[in-house]
């Protein structure tokens, strides 16, 4: 039989025997990113169509957790750095060809956003809430006059958001797993799948909760379609892409994919929309709740697994 | 001018001398290196056939490291070399994921850390240390634009490859077989 027995002298930490630079920091803030994301999108898609009578959740309730949301993610990376006094050099420049350069700006641009919006409605949600300090009380006019821009920013700042966790991964040719462009849609799609299921999770009215029902069975639909093109592209490309596609068909990632994230963050609770559209009585929670997890399982599951796909001789 | 480096694959025979030497020249933190010797044996039993290979960083033409870095810390140094400044680097791991030759590693101190062709040597008119220690004389070190440099003159009588071209990287070690 024909073989090749490599032995390298080589044993650097995280990077050897296989690499593991990237560990559930990178993996939470992907989700959380993503997350926040499909709600800001929502939130201003929807305020900009004028209906932010009947749809409250979308663009009142849900939007609170994502200032929150957003700075445990950021926190996330802060953590993952290695040379963390030396964090502000993101800001010192932007450089277009590294998609971390300019999704380290959107967050910059994103997150005070999101904390605007959601300051612009807290005495809305939280009728006791007192700014307490009659400056505040004016700022909060002043951007309740300008929200439409506000929306308008937001919900192009939070697609490039929801695409850049994906195209960060993307960009990197050495992981064969992850050096493919359908990697930025699904993450979208996932984090738009995600913002429509905790949507759903705070809406109190049956026409919002149905819209966004209808909403995430497409999205999810949307998403098995790019997983089979995820695939159909890895397979029918070279020996390594070929390699890292059998990570999940037949490799060590196979049960966590396909079970987790597939079956129980897509597949059940689609099961479970249809069935609710259908006049059956679900409780919204357990929906929500699968979604939640297929999606952060996604997120880990494509980080770690990318780490273990690579080029060898 | 273009640094490269010619590795005489049939010349090596894996002594990690060039590990060492760039460790104490370099004050390479303990359990990391910035250089290694990669084994190969490939065949039909009993037709096997072993290759040694001292590695390093293939300081790219096209390196994926410098696109990726977030910060411009990693960057490409007049004669081509791949190198980080510490001050900028924030240790992000992007250029170490974005490598396909795992050349590089997280320094204790913080920063990435990498081969250097020891541009400190270089612009004093030396070799890089793992070039100076080769007890087989395997490494060949010098400017590709430079016809009579060891480095053009090696890759010119012999043939060589170079790795994982595929990546599209553009490669600048070559491997004499």
């Amino acid at each position: 039989m024909e073989e090749e027995i490599i032995i390298s002298g080589r044993m650097n930490h995280k990077v050897d025997p296989l690499l593991h630079i990237w560990g559930w920091e990178i993996a939470f803030y992907l989700f959380v990113g993503g997350l926040a994301a499909g709600i800001l999108f929502f939130a201003s898609f929807y305020y900009l169509r004028g209906k932010d009578k009947e749809l409250p959740a979308a663009i009142k309730w849900a939007p609170m957790i994502t200032p929150v949301i957003l700075i445990l993610g950021l926190g996330a990376l802060f953590l993952d750095l290695h040379h963390k006094l030396y964090f502000w050099r993101l800001y010192t420049t932007i450089r277009l060809q590294s998609p971390m350069s300019w999704g380290a700006w959107t967050l910059m641009v994103e997150t005070p956003l999101s904390i605007v919006w959601s300051a612009t409605y807290v005495r809305e949600v939280f009728p006791n809430w007192d700014w307490k300090f009659k400056w505040l009380y004016a700022l909060e006019a002043f951007f309740i006059k300008y929200r439409r821009v506000l929306a308008w920013i937001m919900v192009f700042y939070s697609v490039i958001l929801g695409i850049y966790t994906g195209i960060l991964l993307s960009a990197f040719n050495a992981r064969p797993l992850w050096n493919t462009s359908i990697l930025g849609p699904l993450f979208l799609a996932s984090g738009l799948s995600a913002g429509a299921a905790v949507i759903m999770g705070f809406s109190k009215n049956e026409l919002e909760r149905k819209l966004f029902s209808q909403l995430d069975l497409v999205i999810i639909g949307v998403e098995i379609f790019f997983i089979i093109h995820l695939f159909m592209g890895l397979l029918a490309s070279t020996e390594v892409q070929i390699e890292a596609a059998q990570l999940f068909l037949g490799g060590q990632y196979t049960l966590p994919f396909w079970i987790f994230v597939v079956f129980i963050g897509m597949v059940v609770p689609a099961l479970l929309e249809l069935l609710e559209l259908r006049g059956q009585k679900i409780p919204v929670i357990i929906p929500v709740i699968l979604i939640l997890v297929g999606n952060i399982m996604l997120r880990f599951i494509i980080v770690y697994a990318g780490q273990a796909s690579r080029y060898l001789y | 001018m273009r640094y490269a480096m010619a590795i005489d694959t049939k010349k090596c025979v894996g002594c990690s001398d060039c590990v060492v030497a760039c460790q104490i020249e370099n004050k390479v933190p303990v359990g990391f290196c910035r250089d290694w010797i990669v084994e190969t044996t490939t065949g039909t039993y009993p037709n096997l056939e072993t290759e040694y290979r001292s590695e390093r960083c293939h300081h790219c033409a096209n390196a994926p490291c410098v696109r990726c870095c977030p910060t411009g810390a990693s960057h490409i140094e007049e004669g081509g070399v791949v190198l980080v400044t510490p001050d900028l680097c924030i240790g992000c791991g992007a250029c170490i994921a974005s490598c396909p030759y795992d050349a590089r590693y997280p320094h204790p101190d913080g920063y990435v850390d990498k081969c250097t062709f020891c541009i400190h040597k270089v612009r004093k008119g030396e070799q890089p240390a793992c070039v100076e220690v080769c007890p087989t004389n395997c490494l060949y070190f010098g400017d590709l634009d430079d016809p009579n440099s060891d480095v053009s003159k090696k890759i010119k009588e012999r043939k060589y490859k170079r790795l994982k071209t595929e990546a599209g990287t553009d490669p600048q070690l070559y491997f004499l077989i």
